[in-house]
């Protein structure tokens, strides 16, 4: 087997992560015993400190992954904002990671949208008075320049969100990812160790090519400790506003999410039809959930986005009862 | 390694999921079908799909005098593919390396596998515009990229 993959990783490998990354006893004679010692790794101590000090009135933190592209985490990551912040007690913040491919300022109706400073920080955008958004696309001078940056200037940029931005006291902040594993998704689980996270949506499609990414998100989960929620199977069938007959336009031909969750043991957050006015609603940076009440999708959104509230208040719930 | 490969064909997109790794799978075999000799260098290390859409992905990867040699695909073994998912011990494995670690393997890829003669050599990528596709084409600087295909979707 070939020498540069993961099959050089040493047995004992202390994961590429963690603070024993390139120090620990297993990692002699490791190939990326330099790589993982010199800290391309997680926050020092005083910069863990400054953001701890800075996320203190967050109260759940939930990443919205998936390993795949394009299978809706971004049009999710929305969604769950929207239906979170539909309480006007709730006061939410959404945080928009993919530095490569911003989604979220057009699917909030932000697009052309800026930063501005303050003395406290950067204030987020608000769509709401209970919802802000951050996202690279509001620092772009235009919407179609590229951000053409290796890894670690993502991960500078990361943590200016994590630290700069004056998000205030949150409820909810909902973290919207690149697909993959890596840069962003290291970054933002170690950043963010220096408070706590919620766990982990992972968002998929019905069919192989995306579960063989997905399970390899899940791993990933597994390997950083960061708690699973559940998984959300978007573009689960269609049914035809004509004939009102049901097609798999993905069809699930290893069993799907259900057959992956079992396996893997997960849960299956739920499964949302494709319908074509949420594709309509992000191009328009409108609420899906406001536009289209009655569409099944919305019916699908709303029950998944109950089950991590439910989530969310049960795990601070045994968190108080420990301490 | 790549002397022998007459031209080279960039997949991108920005996006994720919309047919990448489908178009150049569909564009390899429909250039083999043509009679022309290709090959496919997947450099989507975190989600790489060429494998299983040709059905391959069981298979492992040797090393030769010259470099890595691609694992042969189809009835007449005509197309040579390498990726990751050759190398990794589970197909479940994550691939959680940053950009440096990305970057030199996306290097030996490009220079130390064993393509010999190719009319076409398909490069599909991940979504985005970052370590990888900088080291793509860094590293295949003076060779004869041909150019690049954008893949998108509607919307």
């Amino acid at each position: 087997m070939a020498e540069a993959a993961g099959a050089a990783r040493p047995e004992e490998c202390p994961g590429t992560g963690s603070a024993q990354a390139g120090r620990a006893a297993a990692c002699q004679g490791c190939p990326n015993q330099g790589l993982c010692a010199a800290g391309a790794g997680g926050p020092d101590p005083a910069e863990a400190a400054e953001l701890r000090a800075r996320l203190r009135a967050v109260r759940h933190t939930v990443l919205v992954l998936s390993g795949k592209g394009g299978v809706g985490k971004s049009t999710f990551s929305a969604a769950l904002a929207h239906g979170l912040a539909a309480d006007e007690d709730k006061q939410v913040a959404l945080l928009d990671i993919d530095i490569c491919g911003p989604s979220i300022p057009k699917m909030m109706g932000l697009e052309g949208e800026q930063v501005h400073q303050s003395g406290s920080g950067w204030s987020p955008v608000y769509v709401e008075e209970n919802l802000g958004v951050m996202s690279v696309g509001f620092l772009l001078s235009s919407p179609d320049d590229a951000v053409i940056w290796r890894g670690p200037k993502k991960n500078g940029l990361i943590k200016q969100f994590l630290r700069d931005v004056d998000w205030g006291e949150i409820d909810y902040l909902i973290v919207d990812t690149p697909p993959g594993t890596s840069d962003e998704h290291l970054s933002i689980v170690q950043y963010l160790s220096a408070t706590h996270i919620d766990g982990a949506v992972i968002v998929t499609t019905p069919q192989e090519i995306s579960l063989q990414d997905v399970r390899k998100e899940i791993n990933f989960c597994h390997k950083v400790k960061l708690p699973i929620i559940g998984v959300v199977e978007n573009m689960s069938g269609f049914v035809c506003p004509k004939c009102k007959k049901e097609s798999q336009i993905f069809p699930p031909t290893t069993g799907g999410a259900e057959k992956m969750c079992q396996n893997l043991n997960v849960s299956l957050l739920g499964k949302v039809p494709l319908d074509p006015q949420i594709g309509k609603s992000c191009d328009r940076g409108q609420s899906f959930l406001s536009e289209a009440p009655e569409s099944p999708a919305t019916l699908s959104y709303r029950s998944i986005i109950q089950r991590i509230q439910e989530y969310c208040e049960q795990r601070h719930s045994q968190e108080e009862k420990s301490i | 390694n790549l002397l022998g490969v007459r031209h080279i064909l960039l997949v991108l997109s920005g996006k994720g999921g919309v047919g990448k790794s489908t178009i150049c799978t569909e564009l390899a075999l429909a250039l083999r079908h043509r009679g022309h000799r290709v090959g496919i260098l997947d450099v989507d290390l975190c989600g790489p799909s060429i494998p299983r859409m040709l059905r391959v992905q069981d298979r492992a990867v040797h090393q030769c005098d010259s470099g890595w040699v691609p694992v042969f695909v189809g009835q007449d073994r005509g197309i040579a593919l390498m990726s990751i998912g050759f190398l990794l011990e589970r197909p479940d494995d994550a691939v959680v390396w940053r950009g440096p670690k990305k970057n030199a393997l996306i290097k030996q890829f490009v220079t130390d596998v064993a393509w010999g003669d190719l009319d076409f050599l398909i490069v599909d990528t991940p979504p985005g515009t970052s370590d990888e596709h900088i080291s793509t084409v860094e590293a295949l600087r003076h060779s004869k990229l041909l150019g690049a295909i954008l893949v998108t979707t509607p919307q």
